[in-house]
C-alpha cells in the first residue's frame, strides 16, 4: 500500500518528483507526458502555444514585432487577464460579476473628478479610483450575500447603474487624463509594457492566494460544498464579500490602466465585452461554471489564447465580422477539448 | 463491555460536562424539538437513538453551535453558554462529525482533514506538514486510502466517513465529541475500526461522546447509556446494561403501531 501511495503522490501532487520506475528514455518521456496531461492547465497551454506558433509562422513579418507584442499582450490580453483573476475567484466560490466591465468604465472618472473638481492630490485620486472598485464589490457582495439576490442579477443591475452614471456624469463625452496624474500613470498603464507586467505579477500573487492560502481553500470549499463549508465553520458569506471586493479592485485598476494607455477617459470603454472575455478566459482555462474548481494560471493562458486569436485575425486582415464566427467556434472547440481531456484525466486518476 | 449502572448516576451532579435543559427548536411550522433535557457525564459515551425525523440531528447541530435553540439552556462544564458559531463551540472543546460529513469533494484528503484547522507556515499553508500528519493519523486508525493527495470525491462512502471522523478525533482537542450516524455508510470491517476508535477514546477518559446510531446492537455495544428521542423529547434514559435491543424495538414498534392506528382512524372517518 505504501508503494502505491508514494507513486500516486508523486504523479498528482508533486510533478517535480523525478522519473517513474522505468529508466529508458521512452519511460521517462511517458512519465513526464503523464505528469503534464494531469495538470489542469495542460490543454489550454497547448492551445495558446499552438495559436502563437500558427500566427507567428504564417504572418511572421507583422506578427513578430515589438509593436504587435505590446498590442497582443499589454493592450488586448492584460485587461482580460486581470479581470479574469477576479472572475476565477468568484466562479470558484459559486458567483459571477457581470458589472466588472462597468467598474472598469467608472473608476477612471472617479480619478478625474477627484483630481480636477476636488483638488485631491494625484496619487490619492488614483487610490480613491481603485478603492471605488472595493466599494462597488462590497455593494455587489451585500446585495448577493445579505439580501440573497443571485449574483447574476445583482451585478446585472449594478452594472447598468454604473454604465448610466458614467454616461450622465461625463455628459457622454470622453475626458482628458488629469495632467497631474501622468507621472504616476506611467507605471500604471502609459508605458507599453506596464499592463502586462502588472498582469503577470497579479497572476503570480493570486495563484499563490488560491493554491497556498486559507483564503483559497475556503473559496474552493464555499463553491464546492456550501453547506459543508458552513458546517466546518467557514464563514462563506465573508468569502463571497471578499472575492467580489477583489474583483472590484482589479476591475477598477484595469479601468485606470486603460485610461492611461489610451490617454483618454472614455465613458464607452469597458462594458460587457472585457467581462465576457474574462469569463471566457476563465472557463476555457479550466474553471467550472458551477463552482468548486478553477485555476488562475489556466485563466491567464486562456486570456493569452483569446488575445492571440483577436490579434492574429486582425494581423491577417480577416474581416471583423467573420472574426466573430471563428471566435465563437474557437471557444467551443477549446471547451470541448477541455471537457474531454478532463474525462481522460479523471479516468487516469481513478484507474 | 461492562458498564456499572451506578457510574452514570454518581457522575450526574458534579461530573457532567454537558447539560441540555428545556431546549426547543422550530423550523417555521415544524417543531423539531419540543423540550429536550439531556446530560453527558465526563468520559461517558451516550448513545442517542430515535426514529427518522425525531430531531436527533437538530439536537446535535444545536450543541455544536451550527444552529441556535429557540429556548432552553446549554451548560458546558457547569457554565451556561450561548453558542453563536461552530468556531465558538470548537473553542469550548465541542467538535462534531456531521451526518453529511461536511467534506469538500474538490479538496484533497489532507486539506479536508485540516479544514478550519490548517497548519500554516507564515501566511501560507504548510501542505507538507498536513500531508504527513494526515498520513500518520490514517495509518494509526488502520484506514486504507490510496493517497492523501487524491480529492475525496474519488473515495468510497466508508473511506469518506473515516476521514470525517479522523479529522474530528485527531486534529482537534475536543472534550465533547458529537458523532451523527458515524457508522451510516460503513461496511462491517470499517464500522469495527470506528467502534474501536470510540472505545480508545473512552479508555482515555477525558473525552465524552454523544453518538447517534440507527443500529441498536452497535449502540448498546459501545455506549454507556442510551437516550431515546421521540417526537422532540427524550422518552427513555437508561444505562446500556439495563436495556436491550428487544426493549428498544418494542418501544419503536409500539410507536409505529400508534401511528398506524391514528392513520386508520383518520382514513375511516370520512367513509
Amino acid at each position: 500500500m505504501s508503494e502505491t501511495t508514494e507513486q500516486t503522490g508523486r504523479l498528482i501532487g508533486e510533478p517535480g518528483g523525478g522519473p517513474g520506475p522505468g529508466t529508458g528514455v521512452a519511460d521517462i518521456l511517458r512519465h513526464w507526458a503523464g505528469v503534464f496531461v494531469r495538470q489542469r492547465e495542460a490543454t489550454i497551454f497547448v492551445v495558446a502555444v499552438a495559436l502563437l506558433l500558427y500566427f507567428g509562422l504564417s504572418n511572421a513579418s507583422s506578427f513578430i514585432s515589438q509593436a504587435n507584442a505590446i498590442n497582443l499582450f499589454s493592450e488586448i490580453a492584460a485587461p482580460i487577464i486581470i479581470i479574469a483573476i477576479g472572475e476565477v475567484l468568484l466562479l470558484i466560490c459559486g458567483e459571477i460579476d457581470l458589472s466588472a466591465g462597468f467598474i472598469y468604465t467608472f473608476a477612471p472618472f472617479m480619478m478625474f473628478f477627484m483630481n480636477e473638481y476636488y483638488g485631491v492630490p494625484a496619487w490619492l485620486s488614483i487610490v480613491i479610483a481603485i478603492l471605488f472598485g472595493l466599494v462597488a464589490g462590497f455593494v455587489n457582495g451585500f446585495i448577493t450575500v445579505a439580501l440573497g439576490v443571485p449574483s447574476f442579477i445583482t451585478t446585472l443591475g449594478t452594472g447598468f447603474i454604473l454604465a448610466g452614471l458614467a454616461l450622465v456624469l461625463s455628459h457622454a463625452e470622453p475626458h482628458p487624463i488629469p495632467p497631474a496624474t501622468m507621472t504616476i500613470g506611467k507605471y500604471i498603464g502609459t508605458d507599453g509594457w506596464s499592463q502586462i507586467i502588472w498582469a503577470v505579477i497579479l497572476v503570480a500573487i493570486f495563484h499563490v492566494v488560491l493554491t497556498r492560502t486559507r483564503w483559497g481553500l475556503y473559496t474552493i470549499s464555499t463553491g464546492g460544498n456550501a453547506l459543508g463549508a458552513r458546517e466546518a465553520g467557514i464563514n462563506t458569506g465573508r468569502i463571497k464579500y471578499g472575492n467580489f471586493m477583489i474583483t472590484g479592485v482589479l476591475s477598477a485598476l484595469v479601468g485606470v490602466q486603460v485610461a492611461f494607455y489610451t490617454n483618454t477617459i472614455d465613458p464607452l470603454a469597458g462594458g460587457y465585452t472585457p467581462m465576457f472575455y474574462a469569463v471566457t478566459a476563465a472557463v476555457i482555462g479550466g474553471t467550472a461554471m458551477l463552482g468548486g474548481s478553477g485555476t488562475i494560471l489556466g485563466a491567464f493562458l486562456g486570456a493569452i489564447a483569446l488575445a492571440t486569436l483577436l490579434d492574429g485575425f486582425d494581423v491577417q486582415g480577416i474581416n471583423a465580422n467573420s472574426v466573430q464566427i471563428v471566435f465563437g467556434a474557437a471557444i467551443l472547440i477549446a471547451m470541448v477539448a477541455n471537457v474531454q481531456l478532463a474525462r481522460v484525466r479523471e479516468r487516469g486518476r481513478t484507474l | 463491555m461492562t458498564s456499572q449502572p451506578e457510574q452514570p448516576a454518581a457522575a450526574a451532579a458534579a461530573g457532567d460536562v454537558l447539560r441540555v435543559e428545556h431546549v426547543s427548536k422550530r423550523f417555521g411550522p415544524v417543531t423539531a424539538l419540543t423540550d429536550i433535557n439531556l446530560r453527558l457525564a465526563r468520559g461517558e459515551v451516550l448513545g442517542l437513538l430515535g426514529d427518522n425525523g425525531a430531531g436527533k440531528s437538530t439536537l446535535i447541530k444545536i450543541i455544536c453551535g451550527f444552529q441556535q435553540p429557540d429556548s432552553g439552556r446549554l451548560i458546558v462544564d457547569g457554565q451556561e453558554v450561548v453558542l453563536k458559531s461552530v468556531d465558538q463551540a470548537r473553542a469550548l472543546g465541542i467538535d462534531v462529525v456531521y451526518q453529511d460529513l461536511a467534506l469538500i469533494n474538490q479538496l484533497s484528503v489532507y486539506h479536508n482533514m485540516f479544514l478550519k484547522r490548517e497548519k500554516l507556515r507564515g501566511p501560507l499553508l504548510n501542505n507538507r506538514a498536513m500531508r504527513d500528519t494526515a498520513r500518520s493519523y490514517l495509518s494509526d486508525m488502520g484506514i486504507n486510502i490510496p493517497s492523501v493527495n487524491v480529492p475525496v470525491a474519488s473515495l468510497s462512502g466508508g473511506q469518506r466517513q473515516a476521514i470525517a471522523i479522523a479529522r474530528t478525533v485527531y486534529s482537534s482537542d475536543a472534550k465533547i465529541l458529537l458523532l451523527d450516524e458515524p457508522l451510516a455508510a460503513m461496511g462491517a470491517k470499517e464500522a469495527a475500526i470506528i467502534l474501536d476508535l470510540v472505545r480508545d477514546l473512552k479508555q482515555r477518559g477525558d473525552v465524552s461522546v454523544i453518538m447517534i446510531a440507527h443500529n441498536y446492537g452497535q449502540a448498546l455495544e459501545i455506549a454507556d447509556r442510551i437516550n431515546l428521542l421521540q417526537h422532540g423529547e427524550i422518552t427513555l434514559d437508561k444505562p446500556s446494561s439495563e436495556t436491550s435491543v428487544a426493549e428498544l424495538n418494542d418501544i419503536v414498534v409500539a410507536e409505529y403501531r400508534r401511528a398506524l392506528e391514528e392513520r386508520q382512524r383518520q382514513t375511516q372517518r370520512p367513509a
